[in-house]
């Protein structure tokens, strides 16, 4: 058991170096920020990988410019945007709001205000109903309720 | 208004099963081009058989033309390839390659195998100019008119009904 720990250990610490080793002298300044922007930003290789997280060949490239664009002085926003340009606005986990994801944004809040409403409505008509007399009984009706409840009654 | 307690959920129901069953036809993989309509990335690269020679899209202004991105890595250009050469025989457009991230020797061996449909291919080693393009799968195509603007990308191998269904009628549309 302890040598499977130490050998997936090894393990993850090796996938670890793998990508901080993707370049000789590693900046940890430059690396920092690479990280928190490259956590932003859709692979379109793997569509549910960060950039940051995926091995593919585009996310290795895109790490490298988005590194060298740091290097330059860059802001995060220049560098977000450049992506944004090239990759369309689903490079972005975090999608700005426009009329094409309008819906996107606005539809949980509608989902949530709506379910709301419905409950209002809803609890309000249930305690209007309970509030109302119950309907007065005809003379059948009764007589068929007190047979029953006598029939129950004979039982031992 | 007892009947609508009834037919409300139901609406609901059917308008997600609408958006579900559109949602199904999509290929999550055909990611909308910010590029269209705006002009093509200008880039400079040499050619992949003339390393001397240099090409640059401005190059092509005034011809309708196709940039094709492939790699000889690439599984699906392999499938798409012969729909290339196709439509080179047919003198359908001049094709342009962007050989993306290949070695320059396993590149011209794999046109020397398949053919080589392209006016000529340009040599993207390090994948610097396709990162301009947003090309993140090749094969990917871009179909750019006499201005300069990319009016069409298409994602994945085209098939022979690509062909008859949106490239002819485009590129007859943008020759005109």
């Amino acid at each position: 058991m302890r040598r499977l720990l130490a050998t997936l250990l090894a393990a993850a610490s090796l996938c670890a170096w793998g990508q901080s080793a993707e370049i000789a002298n590693a900046d940890p300044k430059v690396e920092a920020r690479l990280k928190s922007i490259a956590h932003e930003l859709r692979c379109l290789v793997c569509q549910n990988q960060t950039i940051a997280d995926s091995d593919a060949p585009l996310a290795v490239d895109l790490r490298r410019q988005t590194r060298a664009m740091i290097s330059e002085g860059k802001s995060d926003e220049e560098i977000r945007a450049y992506m944004v340009e090239r990759y369309g606005d689903f490079v972005l986990y975090k999608p700005p709001f426009n009329a094409v994801t309008a819906v996107l944004w606005v539809a949980p809040g509608i989902l949530v205000v709506g379910g709301l409403l419905g409950l209002v409505f809803m609890l309000r008509r249930r305690r209007e109903a309970a509030k109302a007399p119950a309907p007065p009984l005809d003379e059948k009706r009764r007589r068929e309720i007190e047979a029953l409840l006598d029939s129950d009654n004979d039982k031992p | 208004m007892k009947a609508l307690k009834y037919i409300i959920p139901l609406a609901i129901f059917a308008l997600l099963c609408v958006f579900l069953a559109i949602g199904l036809t999509k290929d999550p993989r055909k990611v909308p081009s910010p590029f269209i309509d705006k002009p093509a990335p200008a880039f400079v690269l040499a050619k992949l058989h003339e390393p001397e020679a240099k090409f640059s899209p401005a190059d092509m202004k005034g011809k309708v033309w196709l940039l094709n991105v492939w790699a000889s890595w690439c599984v699906s250009c392999r499938v798409e390839h012969p729909v290339l050469n196709d439509m080179s025989r047919r003198g359908l457009v001049p094709i342009v390659g962007l050989n993306y991230k290949d070695a320059r020797a396993d590149a011209t061996k794999w046109l020397g195998q398949h053919g080589d449909p392209y006016v000529f291919s340009v040599w993207d080693f390090d994948g610097k100019v396709g990162i301009d393009y947003g090309v993140y799968g090749a094969p990917e195509t871009f179909v750019i008119d006499k201005q300069g603007v990319i009016r069409y990308k298409h994602i994945g191998p085209i098939s022979p009904e690509d062909v008859q269904k949106t490239f002819v009628p485009l590129l007859a549309r943008l020759n005109a």
